[in-house]
């Protein structure tokens, strides 16, 4: 009886410190109503994107083709608070199991929302099979994971946040953390909420969770390079050399643009080029467990080359590690990479351009343009949870020998 | 611009004077005038002359400003001065250069004097010879050879005209307009091409006429794109003659809607000398015409003959090598209709697959018409008159001719999309200004409040500055220069910043 008096006081005194803190955070977080750079708030609270290539069409509407094309179908509408609350649990460590993990410890803004390693680390901190790709302009995307297994974001989120060797929680012990947060109730409800339940406690849910993160990331956008300027028509925006980049890269020897089309430089289709693995490592056969396709064998998202420069290492497990070697890649001749006793129906771009050192130097000179992070969002200084916004922890962590996880 | 060939070729027919010009957009400029020619081209050597006559081809008629490059300039610098509605005539010599057009309204016109022409040179070490991505383009009268990658590729300009180029030799496509509408390619002689002479590239509304492609590995080619009539062409021993595809793996799935008629497809049997890999590389050598996965393809009124395969061969993509799985991309052809053509000695040394295909049916001939899908929808007319394989499930066609459809281009060029001013202003502000500035703070540049309090209704004032930006705050980074934007949307843009009140 004492015993269980003293725990219930220890246990009093720490539930009015930890509401004591929550309380004083609390107050701190107040979602922003205005919708970030580059979008506009619109009837219904809702986010529209707004860019210059707005001002053009496409060939069957897919929003790709050339300088003066539109961009593909793109999700937005997000309402501001929605997006705001994305940015906050984007980087709260209260999404992982362990509670030392975000979204940005393998998603970094500083590191092109990708995290500069071929074999993502994750909760368990082994390496994983696949390199995390960049969230910019995930917003255009039809498909998600390097093989394409999904085809939202909201999907593509309940992905890492439950597997054993990413964020390692699951949906009871997550909505249980968020829901002993009374600053994620009121968020939740703040962003959620549209009176017509009532029912405050209903907007705190995995749905809406994954629908924030979703808003989030939809909101990084980066149309705004020099390329961009050139493309509207600001031919002084590339120099001499750059331009001449632009012209091998799109020319029908290197055949770089028929797959990474502009204006967001992919066409959001799968391709076999036949990357090799690392030595030691098994064959990743990619799209052809999604779709249970013999041909896409060994196939891969192409990805947009939009930031490239700061997203290596490249390819699906960060092969190469400079983009000097990802395009030379090409050079090295049709399937000189693929393994003697692997039969891949490789794309038919996949040619023997024979191009010149010259050349691979301008095509990277030309991709190099492509970075524009004008749009960065604010990482928060301090998330809803209290803990620390990134976790730098497991950056630290020995990484320990691998095992084939996908991201 | 019905009869657009027709015309133009009459047209060519009546310049008798020295200087030729083919096209809708010619205009018959006196000899006095060309002597300006000579001098090397610059601002002041413009010619400024009125279209007399509203052009009606694809590209429109809008007004032009001619200028001349000759022998020994680059095509290119006149590219890079010219403004839109530029007619660049190149008079006959040798330039080795690519070519990049990214603006609208941009003609590029050989001058043929005494048949001689502007030689495109690619020595064999430059990629391609014309690269565009504007709309409204025009390339006509060029000589083009000894290029790696293609002869003129359209990436997405729309009302493009591409006619009477000869292009000989080079790379990997002749003519290769890609992700383009409205668009016509028409009296180009095109040979030695490793992939398809002509390729249409996911585009819709297209118009190949009157050309002549032979030894090529494929004639010409139309691929993931719609509402498209080759006509009156002659297509000779190249490996394939004429395609109609669906390639899976592409961004646009479907083909349809394509009219082959009129053409001469004749004896094309040249070994296939495709680069391992492409799709092309997998067609067997002497096929007349080919049509893979592509849907509502009419064959009318072609004189099909001497095609060692089958003069005609219909098939799903299962049974095409190097094509790749889409699940996106429907593989079978469907509502094909096969109406009156003359077809002639087809056939007669034809491949294993189709000789199982005939086993199948005990049959033991040389096949004019050859099909294998699952297809449906498909018809043919007056089947009596052809040898064929596996067309028991063709119905007979219920039409038998397409003169109804003269033309699938637009009547009007595809106009740049209408957005108000207002929209402008606000798309500019938000897509590229809020990148470094923000309404009351500092960003990359100063905040919208200061730059109100600057500008304040003086919107002009404002376009001056930022057409041609000064540095005016040393501990702040240059502003580039935003004049691209174009005289109206930076108008807007500037009535929308001074405007913003958050």
């Amino acid at each position: 009886m004492i015993h269980s008096l003293i725990s219930m006081a220890v246990l009093a005194v720490m539930l009015v410190l930890s509401q004591a803190d929550s309380a004083s955070a609390s107050s701190n977080f107040i979602l922003d109503s205005n919708c970030p750079r580059g979008f506009q708030l619109v009837m219904g609270n809702r986010c529209k994107l707004r860019t210059l290539y707005q001002f053009y069409s496409s060939t069957q509407n897919r929003g790709m083709g050339g300088t003066h094309s539109n961009l593909p179908k793109h999700r937005d509408g997000f309402s501001p608070q929605q997006i705001d609350l994305g940015r906050y649990l984007f980087f709260d460590p209260l999404l992982s199991g362990k509670q030392d993990f975000s979204c940005a410890s393998c998603h970094h803004p500083d590191k092109g929302f990708a995290d500069g390693k071929g074999h993502s680390v994750g909760a368990n901190g082994k390496p994983s099979k696949r390199s995390a790709p960049t969230l910019w302009n995930s917003a255009f995307l039809t498909s998600f994971f390097w093989d394409a297994r999904v085809n939202s974001l909201e999907q593509q989120a309940l992905g890492p946040l439950f597997a054993p060797h990413e964020m390692n929680n699951t949906p009871s012990k997550l909505l249980n953390s968020l829901q002993s947060s009374t600053t994620y109730q009121r968020l939740f409800s703040d962003a959620f909420d549209n009176s017509a339940t009532g029912l405050a406690n209903q907007s705190l849910s995995i749905d809406n969770l994954v629908i924030a993160l979703a808003a989030f990331q939809a909101s990084l956008v980066s149309l705004n390079s020099r390329y961009d300027e050139y493309a509207h028509g600001n031919h002084d925006a590339l120099n001499q050399d750059e331009i001449a980049g632009l012209n091998v890269f799109r020319s029908f020897v290197a055949r770089c643009s028929e797959c990474h089309t502009p204006p967001l430089f992919t066409n959001n289709q799968i391709a076999v080029i036949g990357v090799p693995e690392d030595d030691g490592d098994e064959f990743d056969v990619g799209a052809e467990k999604t779709f249970g396709l013999s041909k896409l064998k060994g196939g891969f998202k192409v990805p947009s080359l939009r930031n490239i420069a700061e997203t290596g290492p490249y390819m699906h497990s960060g092969n190469f590690q400079t983009l000097r070697e990802a395009t030379e890649f090409y050079n090295k001749g049709r399937g000189h990479a693929v393994p003697k006793d692997m039969d891949l129906t490789l794309h038919w771009h996949i040619s023997e351009p024979d191009l010149s050192d010259r050349e691979l130097d301008l095509i990277v000179t030309f991709m190099r343009t492509l970075s524009d992070e004008k749009f960065k969002p604010r990482i928060p200084t301090q998330v809803p949870s209290g803990l620390m916004p990134i976790s730098q922890k497991q950056n630290n962590k020995k990484i320990a020998q691998g095992d084939n996880n996908e991201i | 611009m019905k009869f657009n060939s027709l015309r133009v070729a009459g047209f060519v027919l009546t310049i008798s004077a020295v200087y030729s010009f083919a096209g809708t957009s010619a205009i018959a400029v006196p000899p006095s005038k060309l002597s300006s020619a000579s001098t090397p081209y610059s601002a002041d050597s413009h010619i400024m002359s009125q279209a007399s006559k509203k052009a009606d081809g694809p590209a429109g008629g809008a007004k032009q400003f001619y200028v001349t490059v000759n022998d020994g300039e680059l095509i290119q610098d006149a590219v890079k001065a010219a403004k839109s509605g530029t007619t660049i005539r190149i008079m006959p010599g040798t330039y080795s250069e690519t070519v990049y057009i990214d603006k609208d309204n941009i003609r590029l016109i050989g001058v043929i004097v005494h048949g001689k022409r502007a030689k495109l040179d690619g020595l064999g070490k430059l990629n391609d010879a014309i690269l565009y991505s504007g709309n409204n383009v025009v390339i006509e009268n060029l000589y083009i050879t000894g290029y790696k990658g293609n002869g003129i590729m359209g990436q997405a300009g729309n009302n493009f005209e591409i006619r009477n180029n000869i292009i000989v030799d080079t790379g990997v496509y002749g003519i290769f307009p890609q992700l383009g509408v409205n668009g016509i390619v028409e009296h180009n002689v095109v040979s030695g091409i490793e992939d398809a002479a002509i390729y249409i590239g996911m585009s819709d509304n297209i118009h190949v006429a009157h050309n002549d492609v032979f030894d090529s590995v494929a004639g010409i080619e139309i691929e993931n794109s719609r509402h498209a009539i080759v006509e009156n062409n002659n297509v000779r021993n190249n490996t394939g003659g004429v395609l109609a595809f669906v390639t899976p793996g592409l961004p646009i799935k479907t083909t349809y809607d394509v009219i082959i008629r009129n053409n001469f497809i004749i004896g094309n049997n040249h070994e296939n000398f495709g680069a391992p890999g492409s799709i092309v590389a997998g067609i067997p050598a002497g096929t007349g015409i080919l049509v893979m996965a592509a849907d509502q393809v009419i064959i009318e009124n072609n004189i099909i003959s001497d095609n060692k395969t089958a003069g005609i061969l219909i098939v799903d993509h299962g049974s095409a090598a190097n094509v790749s799985d889409d699940p996106e991309s429907e593989p079978n052809p469907d509502q094909v209709s096969v109406l009156d053509n003359t077809m002639l000695n087809n056939g007669y040394q034809t491949i294993a697959t189709i000789k199982e295909l005939m086993a199948l049916e005990s049959r033991d001939i040389q096949p004019d018409i050859v099909h294998l899908s699952k297809g449906t929808g498909s018809c043919i007319a007056n089947r009596s008159r052809y040898k064929t394989v596996g067309v028991a499930g063709f119905t007979d066609c219920d039409f038998n001719n397409t003169d109804h459809v003269v033309s699938y281009l637009l009547d009007e060029p595809v106009a740049p999309r209408t957005i108000e001013p207002s929209e402008r202003g606000q798309i500019a502000y938000l897509g590229v200004c809020s990148g470094c500035h923000s309404y009351n703070g500092r960003l990359i540049g100063p905040s919208i409040q200061t730059i109100q309090a600057l500008y304040f209704e003086n919107p002009e004032g404002l376009v001056a500055y930022i057409s041609k930006p000064t540095n005016k705050r040393t501990d702040y980074p240059e502003m580039p220069s935003q004049a691209y934007l174009g005289k109206e949307t930076l108008h807007a843009v500037a009535e929308y910043l001074l405007s913003r009140t958050k």
